[in-house]
């Protein structure tokens, strides 16, 4: 993963910033250029959430080469208000516990690890309410 | 626009083709597809293919096709719209023929999947879905399909036996078809007990890793009826549509919008309703995806698609046959061919060309169903008998 690859998304993945559309109100994340709902090209900046309901979720057993070390893993879609939905791994929890409907509040957690030398990536993982 | 046939269709056994490079894989159904046609050139060529540099360090398929095929200098264009990309290389050629810019050319589609490992594989295919805020947190193919499954499960009572009977159904079609990969039965027991993938989805709720090419021709039907012997198959409608690359961001977690808009545009321009659909081939990455298909297509209603599986209705004795040819399931899924075999299977069971074990009785009129990532691009087209 380069630098700037990473880099440019930390807005999203540590302050979890969000755009609001100015004349409809959609919320946006991440940022986009126009909105969907009217078109529109003006925001102001806000942030989503950090809690929200696990809307659907899966264990992923077989993972990306990235990944090899911490699977099994639970990853789930969490509706957080605003209709925004985001995709993130749930942590300090029990794949048996998962449920649809179940509180999860999100948490700042280091994501994938590039081999000894390489970056460490963070975002955004949920963990129970 | 004018009218355009389906003249000649070709497609190689798929399977894990270790002594074949993807100069050679394309070339052999195109090579074929001119021999089912009678002739030995086109005017142009699209090549469906989602990523050849990924898997295999080759790009500028557009000079690749016709120059092994030795049809240089005829104009190649690689069409790219991940596992979607064969379905849109044969709208792309349909597009040209039906503009009267040209009257014969080619459809291929070609994906060399086992140049990679597993994990190079996952990788390569996760380029689908979106890199940042999808893969980067870890979710996998399977794993966006099973969170569909999940979702569709739980809002519509859903069973697993009902999932795995997609995979049943569908390898008992690819067992009788001789192109297919993997040409063996399962049982219902056998799904729900393979390798757990991502939870529900498991090795045999999956589509297998494939080598493989298909290729097609598509003619004015004015110079169609010259060129063939053969039933002339007439494309009679077709549609495409996008939906949002994150599958959180789409406003229902299992239901296939674009595969449902995609479809009302091509029965518009064929002037027919699903009811007036003889069979249909369509994109079964995953279980789930048969069922959610079918649903956004009408074959069933919306949250019905597993208890009308589980009822035989998309069985090839069925009121609605649904991939006859297998489907990705069983007859494999080198992603950048898928669409465009589904369009051989079309013309072939039109046609009545096969044999007797899997030739559908009722085929006047086909569907062809192709979708790219979790459903962020579905592409549809109608064939028909003339
Ligand atoms: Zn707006």
């Amino acid at each position: 993963m380069s630098a700037p690859k990473y880099w440019r998304e930390m807005a999203q993945r540590y302050r979890f910033e969000a755009a609001k559309c100015k004349k409809c109100g959609k919320v946006l994340f991440p940022p986009r250029l126009a909105c969907p709902a009217c078109k529109s090209r003006e925001f102001e900046n806000t942030r989503i959430n950090d809690k929200g309901t696990i809307e659907t979720y899966t264990i992923v057993r077989i993972p990306p080469s990235q990944f090899t070390d911490e699977a099994p893993y639970p990853v789930a879609i969490v509706n957080m208000g605003d209709n925004i939905r985001i995709l993130c791994q749930v942590a300090d929890c029990e794949p048996e516990e998962l449920k649809i409907g179940m509180p999860v509040r999100l948490e700042f957690r280091k994501i994938q690890q590039e081999g000894k030398s390489g970056i460490l990536a963070y975002g955004y993982k949920c963990v129970p309410e | 626009m004018r009218d355009v046939a389906v003249i000649g269709v070709g497609m190689n056994r798929w399977g894990e083709l270790w002594n074949v490079a993807i100069r050679d894989l394309l070339a052999e159904s195109v090579l074929k597809a001119l021999d089912d046609a009678g002739i030995d050139s086109v005017e142009a060529m699209y090549i469906g293919c989602m990523t050849s540099g990924l898997f295999t360090d080759q790009e500028h398929l557009g000079a690749i096709g016709p120059d092994y095929s030795g049809i240089c200098p005829v104009p190649g264009t690689r069409v790219e719209s991940a596992c979607a990309s064969g379905g849109a290389a044969f709208r792309a050629a349909y597009m040209h023929v039906a503009s009267g810019t040209a009257d014969i050319v080619m459809a291929a589609g070609v994906e060399k999947m086992t140049d990679v490992d597993g994990g190079g594989a996952t990788f390569a295919l996760a380029t689908a879905a979106d890199q940042e805020y999808e893969v980067y947190n870890g979710i996998t193919f399977p794993g966006l399909y099973a969170m569909m499954a999940n979702h569709h499960m739980n809002k519509y009572g859903t069973t697993r036996d009902q999932l795995a009977q997609v995979s049943v159904k569908n390898h008992a079609n690819g067992y009788n078809n001789e192109l297919a990969q993997f040409r063996m039965k399962v049982t219902l027991d056998q799904v729900k007990n393979s390798v757990m993938v991502a939870d529900p989805m498991t090795l045999l709720d999956c589509s297998p890793i494939t080598d493989g090419s298909a290729a097609v021709i598509l003619c004015s039907l004015d110079k169609a009826k010259e060129i063939t012997r053969k039933r002339v198959v007439k494309v009679v409608g077709s549609g495409h549509a996008s939906d949002t690359i994150q599958l959180a961001q789409r406003d229902d977690l299992s239901y296939l919008k674009s595969t449902e808009l995609a479809a009302k545009q091509a029965l518009d321009m064929a002037g027919k309703k699903i009811t007036d659909i003889d069979f249909a081939e369509v994109h079964d990455c995953f279980s789930i995806a048969e069922i959610m298909v079918i649903e956004a297509l009408g074959i069933a209603k919306v949250g019905k698609g597993g208890p009308a599986t589980m009822d035989g209705v998309t069985a090839i004795d069925g009121m609605f046959p649904v991939n006859p040819s297998g489907g990705l399931k069983s007859k494999g899924h080198p992603v950048g061919a898928t669409g465009v075999a589904q369009i051989v299977e079309l013309t072939e069971q039109i046609r009545g060309d096969l044999d007797k074990n899997r030739q559908l009785k009722k085929a006047n009129i086909g569907l062809a169903q192709n979708m790219g990532g979790s459903g962020a691009s579905s592409v549809v087209h109608i064939l028909e008998g003339v």
